[in-house]
């Protein structure tokens, strides 16, 4: 397909060097850390943001911070890009790299360093995925909050770069707000420390600047997250509706009375068939919208929670309450609803969408964005965070057709700039990446822009990590 | 004379900041003046004040969220959240009593000083509340970062870095927070009479079980007295607080005392008890004594809090009290701050950090009033600083990154 989002020009000098500079990393890590033939290179061309790939100079895949700061020092001496990589799952292009840049990858630093329940934290590495924290700690009564649908995959490094969300995070929040600490490799090669068990250091927010800065500040090697007590029992309700206003309008019902569930999330007819062939989860497929409310803790609780949760639904002319009634349906409920994405894939090329929005703005977002996508005579699918006002527009499409491909990609830029309209924000979780950066200005003035930049440069003063992300390629300072 | 600058709007503030940074006249910003004792003392040519930048731009109850301009009496925040059934999950501490100052908190210095209190522990600190910000930089101009949704990830995330930055990044002119439904049930339950090493473990325990502790803190016998009018029993108190609905707290109320049980004898308090005696342990009442001895606010593992406190009794005179499940230590010290053993210990205990409250005139120019930070991180926030106010005219010596 043609390409409309660009990247910066390759420096023609770090290709020139390619060679040495190849011969010089293997100097710097054991053989089985560098990666530089074509064949070994593919699989880091790109990430989850399939439709755009670039090969780079070489990756790298460091056994330890030392290692890391090794590479960064000799990149930033050299003038070499660097683009951290987790796992590769993110959705904006944030992991996919340029011809000269060195791929960091942090997939050999998976290790548990410390796990302290007393103080309910755990330490690990960045390259452990957020799924290994859970399971870790869950025969002693704990979990790690944030979930987002890809845990199984993607790494904690990851997730801070983008400061990913989930489902749960209506009541637990997001990665920023279960991130007590990191060590990270600033692009000198300097190791520094953020945050640690003792909360609320002095000084800027260093850490919460780092949470989402998308791997432009430094790399974090290792990093504190807090551990919270697993409730006693937790219950997914399944609720279909008439309309997706009504869904919506219940959404808004539920948390203006004053009813924090730990999730709500929504799914309209597209995305209910959809997922409901590929997991039968036995959603109702008579409806044209879902929500799946989660509530938790002691059965007294959860009941108390349902049951004003129910009488709103009835307000809003629910047709189907469902409520699991096991463990094993409750599992279903969930798989139908975080295997949303990969079950799309399989009918049909995909983009998706990740604007918020304030909830009083769902029901019309919704039905404009509707709108939107059949004006391109393109299908929408909607999977998402109601609670949060997240939304996950999924536009299909077939990506062997460039026209479709170009039509789908402006119907999801007027849908972003909707949600800028509507009070609320570009992307909520999945990050500017690439995908989004050229629509940052619909959000921020020149004025915002230069701020967030400036203080970009604080870290990278030669605007080398991650370099072709997040901000508008026109308008940067020089470096 | 001190020339005092009061704009009553935004564009008024922007421009004063323009002719400061083009003459190079440095501001101390100030919003209520309540908390002008916290961080290092202010030198500055000019004061600036957003106080008359007031009122409740907008709230949507359905939302959870509140836009209010920088000067708005955090009084009037709160009531307005009350008549809805809403709060501010993280009970902003009232540094009034303890700092003997006067006046009304804005909701603009309680983001600034990312104020915080007992709830922090397990809901977040003031920084995590906030969803967006707009503020003047050092050029005078009008800067807006984050919004009004509860997730945002679109760009860098400069809102974490304005809250907590003492008015030396930007002046907050308008803030924008999420807000949560007060809970309309409360219990506290009171095992008495645990060293404060027994306090930590029990506090542990009660965290580790599925009952949702909102606040642990642990009073030994010399602060316990001081609480809710002497009505806590007898020995040191290690109070839980339980909140939620009516039919789940008792439940989980009875849960907790009954697994606490076997640590020492357990009493519960009622909802109007629960809800004085947090409020004294968030204002720190048994310090709120009068006097300019110095005190510290003390925070590190909770797994250590007490190893620290033993190793300075042995040396110094000092009184404490814990909250954060023991992690956060409010030490009043008899004579001199000891800031230098204090925070001899902490490194020796694993880390943490200790801000110095209040002190006498003297020890508060001489003792940095915050934990310094690593050469590296201090360059970095150097840099970070020069990047938002690059003529560093805003509160010049507040956090001592110069």
């Amino acid at each position: 397909m043609p390409e409309t989002i660009g990247f910066l020009k390759p420096r023609q000098a770090v290709l020139d060097r390619r060679g040495e500079i190849i011969a010089d990393l293997a100097d710097l890590l054991p053989d089985e850390c560098l990666i530089s033939d074509e064949r070994g290179l593919k699989p880091f061309e790109t990430d989850a943001f399939l439709a755009y790939r670039r090969m780079p100079l070489a990756v790298v895949l460091p056994q330890s911070t030392e290692q890391v700061a090794a590479v960064l020092r000799y990149c930033s001496r050299y003038g070499i890009p660097v683009v951290p990589r987790g796992a590769g799952t993110s959705l904006s292009g944030g992991a996919i790299p340029q011809e000269d840049a060195i791929v960091v990858g942090l997939s050999k630093m998976s290790r548990l360093l410390d796990i302290d329940l007393f103080n309910r934290t755990a330490t690990v590495q960045a390259g452990v995925t957020n799924l290994n924290i859970s399971e870790a700690v869950s025969p002693d009564g704990f979990f790690y909050a944030p979930d987002p649908s890809s845990q199984l995959a993607c790494t904690i490094g990851g997730n801070i770069g983008m400061n990913s969300g989930g489902a749960h995070c209506l009541k637990y929040g997001v990665t920023t707000n279960n991130l007590l600490g990191v060590r990270m490799v600033l692009f000198d090669g300097t190791v520094i420390e953020l945050g640690g068990k003792a909360l609320d250091a002095p000084g800027y927010d260093l850490l919460g600047l780092v949470c989402g800065s998308e791997g432009q500040l430094g790399i974090v090697t290792e990093a504190i997250v807090r551990l919270i007590a697993k409730p006693e029992g937790a219950r997914p309700v399944l609720f279909g509706f008439a309309s997706s206003e009504a869904a919506g309008s219940c959404v808004a019902d539920i948390i203006g009375a004053g009813i924090i569930p730990v999730a709500i999330e929504f799914m309209d007819r597209p995305a209910i068939e959809i997922c409901e062939a590929f997991a039968h989860a036995g959603y109702p497929l008579d409806v044209e919208a879902l929500l799946i409310v989660e509530v938790e803790g002691s059965e007294v609780e959860m009941e108390a929670m349902l049951r004003s949760i129910i009488e709103i639904a009835r307000r809003h002319d629910v047709m189907t309450i469902r409520e699991s009634q096991s463990a094993m349906e409750a599992a279903l409920i969930w798989k139908g609803r975080k295997s949303a994405f990969g079950a799309t894939g399989r009918i049909a090329d995909y983009i998706c969408m990740d604007g918020t929005v304030p909830l009083s703005q769902l029901s019309h977002v919704l039905s404009r964005t509707g709108e939107i996508v059949a004006g391109y005579g393109l299908r929408v699918a909607n999977v998402f965070h109601a609670g949060d006002g997240n939304m996950h527009p999924l536009i299909l499409y077939d990506i062997n057709d460039p026209e479709d491909a170009a039509r789908a990609e402006a119907a999801g830029n007027d849908i972003l700039k909707l949600c800028v309209e509507a009070g609320g924000c570009l992307t909520g979780e999945h990050g500017v990446g690439i995908e989004k950066r050229e629509l940052m200005r619909h959000q921020y003035s020149q004025a915002d822009l230069d701020q967030q930049m400036a203080a970009r440069a604080a870290f990278d003063p030669q605007w080398l990590l991650n370099p072709s992300k997040v901000f508008p390629l026109e308008g940067r300072p020089a470096a | 004379m001190i020339v005092h600058f009061e704009p009553a709007s935004e564009e008024g503030i922007a421009s004063v900041v323009r002719s400061a940074a083009a003459e190079r006249v440095t501001l101390s910003i100030v919003g209520g003046g309540t908390r002008s004792g916290l961080g290092n003392p202010v030198r500055a040519d000019r004061t600036l004040s957003t106080r008359r930048l007031a009122g409740i731009v907008t709230y949507n109850p359905a939302e959870m969220t509140m836009s209010a301009l920088a000067g708005t009496p955090l009084v009037e925040v709160e009531a307005a959240l009350y008549a809805k059934g809403q709060m501010l999950s993280f009970e902003p501490m009232d540094h009034r009593p303890v700092l003997g100052t006067s006046g009304e908190p804005t909701i603009g210095g309680v983001f600034a000083a990312n104020v915080s209190g007992p709830r922090r522990y397990v809901a977040g600190a003031a920084r995590d509340s906030l969803l967006g910000v707009r503020f003047i930089n050092g050029r005078g101009e009008v800067i807006k970062a984050g919004g009004r949704v509860m997730k945002n990830v679109t760009g860098l995330d400069l809102v974490k870095l304005l809250a907590g930055s003492f008015g030396t990044l930007g002046i907050l002119t308008e803030v924008t927070f999420k807000v949560l439904p007060i809970p309309p049930a409360a219990a506290t339950i009171v095992v008495s009479g645990l060293n404060d090493a027994q306090a930590a473990a029990v506090m542990a325990e009660a965290m580790a079980q599925p009952v949702e502790v909102s606040g642990a803190a642990h009073l030994p016998e010399s602060v316990r007295g001081r609480f809710i009018g002497g009505a806590l029993p007898e020995g040191a108190a290690t109070a839980l607080r339980l909140e939620g609905l009516a039919a789940s707290v008792s439940l989980r109320a009875q849960k907790l005392a009954s697994a606490l049980a076997r640590f020492g004898p357990v009493a519960t308090f009622d909802l109007d008890q629960t809800k004085a005696l947090w409020t004294e342990i968030r204002d720190v009442r048994p310090y709120a004594d009068g006097t300019m001895r110095p005190l510290w606010r003390v925070s590190v593992a909770p797994s250590v809090g007490h190893q620290l406190v033993a190793a300075l009794r042995l040396q110094t005179g000092v009184d404490a009290f814990y909250d954060w499940q023991g992690g956060l230590l409010w030490l009043r010290m008899e004579a001199d701050s000891e800031a230098e053993l204090l925070r001899h210990y902490i490194r020796a205990v694993g880390g943490g950090h200790a801000t110095l409250l209040r002190a006498g005139e003297g020890e508060r120019t001489r003792i940095p009033a915050f934990e310094p930070q690593a050469p590296a991180v201090a360059q970095l926030a150097e840099r970070l600083r020069a990047s938002f106010d690059p003529s560093r005219i805003f509160n010049p010596g507040r956090m001592a990154v110069a």
